[in-house]
């Protein structure tokens, strides 16, 4: 191992070290703020050291990965996005009681396996990378231990993880045996040269199966409500988007990197899931009473439209153009889903606070998540609800947002492969889709009313109150939220610009 | 210039939002201000010639001479993607009809709104600057972001200030044109990429792509995502069921934006996308489109005749008369669409002075239900005396801007297609119907059960009502200027589809 692959590894080690770093100051000094500040500096650090690692990219280190500009472009994303949590869930676990430090040890090491799946070239550095993220996010979701739910959500998702898991390491045996390569590079070699038999596409389909639960797309999305549902809001926003988009970037890599997508009954097969996705997903979350469940399937419909730039990678005229889309498209899904869920986490985070004097049984769920909570938001918390709304209407795909962009760039893609019948449940989906967001941006117009289970004016007076600077920290990443949206949305050219030269190095 | 009356609109919108703090009346003066502003830097338009820049812009016009304003600024340049703006005589006209209607609806709702007027006078201002981006974006891709972008305030102003089915009518309202929206934003990416397979190049240039569906085998389909989003905007039979529920519940000031510059919208799509990208595509949907035409005339004048509430009449009496914009703009000939301009803008007109009187007549009785109402001549007979003007001038008069537009749409489709123009010619009998029948009901014979100490119209909305009336004589007495100002773009029009103006 020369100096350079160690210059190319920089962001790993320093992820690694800040993990073994937060260890000890846990065991040392059991400081929630210490802990957040720990994993803070650590992703700054790895942050970093990308820039050190894109000099000497391209490289391959080892057979098992490959550091390149697009690798380290999704290894950003993801340290960005996992920042962007730290302040969320310190926020969120502050006013609990209980062990919080781990929370960002677990943080961090679901990171470093986020960060293996996209540099992953080999059958085995990508299930590491995927077992580091699945068995790190098990005690996330399960986050604060005492809950019911969240014990329930974690175990849910242990179980069908797992099958998930084994029916990959299946197909990577299928395909193994078919071929006797195991480097991505060596599976499309033999591929082409032997052209792919029964055992090769059983292998493929099988494979795809497993990256399809851990994508929860229809048929193998049943995990995701319950799991969105009962995890604690910025665990759910970190599953729903680093854990999504880490699996995007390897299967952006497998696709390109072995041509498995040439086969045609695999095609077939994927074509089916992205319609189905999009559709179901779109239905299901119509008349969901939870905000997070209705989260969850919109993520699902949302996934569908991303595999569309999947299969455009194999028909297309110009490659490039569906990888920029779906690359375009994962960053702008991550931003706008993480910045739904930070709003849940930032109002959850509140109403705790506020109810916790009255309360003290902590096995009551508190996070906001009942569509009540959230009538008249937009004149009990105008900066609050401006955010959301500008979420919302990113994920509905309106212009001057990322979403809109993004869905653009998916459309022309889609065009260029002549995905007709694909674009056309795009559209049908969407516009199911406009329905539930516009359902919950009118909740929030409404005048405010003394609700049953919503809290009361005087609550939301008192946590404005209860602390200045909590208030402002959260309106900072709300603010940093807001900005991304629309600056991706409004002048779009410098990510473009990103993506491509990522992609052209 | 004109990006700048768009940043203009929305800079107005956050001082608006953000004044309400200070004083809850400073909002309506800042929106009204907005409006002065623009349109004084909108009276400035087309004084200067053409710099060499805008000239170059216009690379690929058929005819660069009809175009007043040009600017152009980067945007995406992955797709060819610039923020072409543009007005020629029509986009003109639509312009100043816009800002008009703009300080008309601020000064509609000047008491109506009591509740956080800041964010109203806002989302208003945002529609306005969507709006004039519509009617100025000559990149395709540009034009979808505007032609989205004005939904969202309109969504909220109906949704927020509505009445009673509000959160129906705004989810309706919205799901139309979105869903329509995104079948138009197919169609464009359709359209680009049939350019791009051709020439190499991504552009959304509206210059460049002008040819760009000649010979392909998808034009009648890319061309049908572009009718479809216009259709429901104007709106023509069958897509029109969102049309009665939005403008009924909308606040007086959302109703007279969306029947005075928001349904123009749809009229404009049609004469400066949907004909001259797909000139072929148009000529053989010509027959379709003058039938949809002709059954909007009469299906809207017969359902306007059946309704109790007067703003759900006007509505639909709305159907009615943008049908005759559908008729005149597929006749294809200078009559006719010249007489669709012309309906378009003296229709903003009418309506929206008729929804005014609505809002007014809602504010003071707290109904709109036209049996509860009877014999309000005599309470107020200024209000009377300006409903009588609108109504007859809705109803086709000689001498109004109505008549002008109605009659050289009948006159031109003439040429085109017999049998149709009979029957749209009948939808001005029943107009005629349904227009007398809420003149009646509402305003004659005995006193309804409301109407005890309803006050009359003040200074404000005499003077609004006032301007209105006489812009309505000037375009009926005086069309000509109008007619001058959009022949140019229309010859070029014509010129495209090979026919004779």
């Amino acid at each position: 191992m020369t100096q350079a692959d160690l210059l190319a590894l920089g962001p790993f080690l320093a992820l690694t070290a800040g993990a073994m770093v937060l260890t000890l100051v846990i065991a040392l000094k059991r400081d929630h703020g210490l802990a957040a500040l720990t994993a803070a500096a650590s992703l700054v650090a790895a942050l970093g050291a990308i820039g050190p690692s894109l000099d000497v990219a391209p490289r391959a280190v080892t057979a098992l990965v490959r550091i390149d500009a697009m690798g380290l472009l999704f290894c950003g994303l993801f340290l960005v996005t996992a920042l962007a949590t730290v302040p969320l869930s310190w926020r969120y676990l502050e006013p609990r009681r209980g062990v919080r430090e781990e929370f960002h040890l677990l943080l961090l090491l679901a990171t470093l396996g986020a960060m293996t799946l996209a540099v992953a070239t080999h059958f085995a550095s990508l299930l590491l990378g995927l077992e580091i993220l699945s068995i790190a996010l098990y005690p996330l979701i399960a986050y604060p231990e005492r809950g019911r739910k969240p014990l329930e959500a974690a175990l849910k998702y242990l179980v069908l993880s797992g099958a998930a898991s084994s029916m990959l390491l299946f197909g990577m045996a299928l395909i193994y045996a078919d071929t006797g390569a195991l480097t991505f590079a060596d599976v499309a070699a033999r591929s082409t040269e032997q052209g792919g038999g029964l055992l090769f596409t059983l292998g493929a389909l099988l494979l795809f199966t497993g990256l399809a639960f851990k994508l929860s797309l229809v048929p193998f999305h049943m995990w995701t409500p319950d799991v969105y549902q009962g995890a604690p809001a910025p665990a759910a926003a970190y599953l729903a988007t680093v854990g999504k988009a880490a699996v995007i970037a390897l299967v952006l890599r497998l696709v390109l990197g072995t041509g498995l997508l040439a086969d045609d009954a695999l095609f077939t097969v994927l074509s089916l899931i992205a319609g189905l996705s999009m559709i179901v997903g779109n239905l299901l979350a119509l008349q969901q009473p939870s905000v997070k469940r209705m989260l969850a399937y919109s993520s699902i419909a949302h996934l569908g439209y991303l595999l569309v730039a999947v299969l455009a990678l194999e028909t297309a005229a110009d490659h490039l153009m569906a990888a920029e889309a779906l690359i375009v498209y994962a960053v702008a899904y991550v931003v706008m889903t993480f910045g739904a869920f930070a709003i849940i986490a930032v109002l959850s985070a509140e109403t705790l606070a506020t109810e916790r004097a009255a309360e003290e049984d902590s096995t009551v769920d508190f996070d906001a998540d009942a569509l009540t909570h959230y009538a008249g938001l937009f004149w009990r918390r105008p900066w609050v609800a401006t955010v959301f709304t500008a979420m919302l209407l990113s994920l509905a795909g309106i212009p001057l947002t990322a979403g809109f962009i993004a869905k653009f760039y998916l459309f022309a893609a889609g065009v260029d492969a002549r995905l007709w019948v694909l674009l056309w449940l795009l559209v049908i989906g969407s516009g199911i889709g406009l329905f539930y967001y516009l359902r919950l941006v009118f909740t929030m117009t409404r005048d405010p009313e003394p609700a049953a289970n919503g809290p009361s004016v005087e609550a939301d007076a008192r946590a404005e109150a209860l602390s200045e600077a909590d208030a402002l920290q959260g309106s900072w990443l709300l603010g940093g939220l807001l900005f991304a949206l629309l600056l991706i949305g409004i002048h779009p050219a410098p990510l473009i610009e990103l993506v491509r030269a990522a992609l052209g190095g | 210039m004109l990006f700048l009356l768009i940043l203009v609109m929305l800079a107005g919108g956050i001082c608006a939002l953000l004044a309400e703090r200070v004083d809850a009346r400073l909002p309506r003066w800042i929106a009204l201000i907005t409006i002065v502003i623009d349109a004084g830097l909108a009276a400035t338009l087309g004084s200067t010639p053409l710099s060499p820049d805008a000239l170059a812009a216009l690379q690929g016009a058929p005819e660069p001479s009809a175009w007043l304003v040009v600017e152009q600024y980067a945007w995406v340049p992955r797709f060819g993607i610039s923020l072409l703006l543009a007005v020629d005589g029509l986009g003109l006209l639509l312009l100043v009809l816009t800002l008009l209607l703009g300080a008309i609806a601020v000064l509609a709702s000047w008491q109506e709104v009591t509740r956080r007027q800041g964010f109203f006078e806002a989302n208003l201002l945002w529609t306005l600057g969507g709006v004039i981006g519509v009617f100025c974006a000559l990149d395709l891709f540009a034009f979808f972001v505007f032609w989205e972008v004005m939904l969202v305030p309109m969504y909220f102003l109906i949704a927020i200030w509505g009445h009673e089915q509000r959160a129906y009518a705004a989810m309706k309202f919205f799901l139309f044109t979105q869903i329509s929206g995104l079948l138009m934003l197919l169609a464009v990416v359709g359209l680009v990429w049939t350019h791009y397979a051709a020439t190499g190049d991504w552009t959304f240039n509206y210059f460049a792509l002008l040819g760009a569906a000649a010979g392909s085998p998808w034009a009648g389909w890319l061309m049908l995502g572009f009718l479809i989003a216009f259709l429901v905007k104007l709106p023509s039979v069958p897509f029109h069921s969102w049309l009665p529920d939005a403008h009924t519940q909308a606040p007086t000031a959302g109703s007279v934006l969306l029947a005075g510059i928001l349904l123009k919208t749809g009229g404009y799509g049609l004469i400066r996308f949907v004909v001259p990208l797909f000139p072929d595509a148009s000529v053989e949907f010509a027959f379709p489109a003058m039938l949809l035409g002709a059954l909007s005339v009469v299906y809207g004048g017969v359902l306007a005749f059946a309704q109790d509430d007067f703003k759900r009449l006007v509505a639909y009496s709305s159907i009615s008369h943008m049908g005759f914009v559908l008729l005149g703009v597929f006749a294809f000939n200078e009559l006719a669409l010249q007489g669709a301009i012309m309906q378009m803008v003296a229709h903003g007109l009418s309506t929206a002075a008729l929804f005014m009187l609505a809002g007014a007549l809602q504010h003071r009785l707290h109904t709109r239900d036209m049996s509860r109402m009877g014999g309000l001549w005599n309470q107020a007979p200024r209000m009377g005396v300006f409903a009588l003007f609108f109504v007859v001038a809705s109803l086709g008069m000689p001498g109004l801007g109505n008549f002008v537009g109605e009659f050289l749409v009948l006159l031109g489709a003439f040429q085109a297609q017999v049998a149709l123009t009979v029957a749209a010619a009948l939808g001005l009998v029943v107009a005629a119907v349904y227009a007398l029948v809420l003149m009646q009901r509402a305003f004659y014979g005995p006193p309804g059960s409301a109407i005890l100490g309803m006050a009359d119209f003040d200074g404000r909305e005499t003077g609004t009502m006032a301007a209105m009336v006489l812009g309505l004589l000037v375009l009926g007495v005086h069309p000509q200027p109008v007619f001058d100002l959009t022949a140019p773009m229309v010859r070029v029009l014509l010129a495209t589809l090979g026919g004779t103006p």
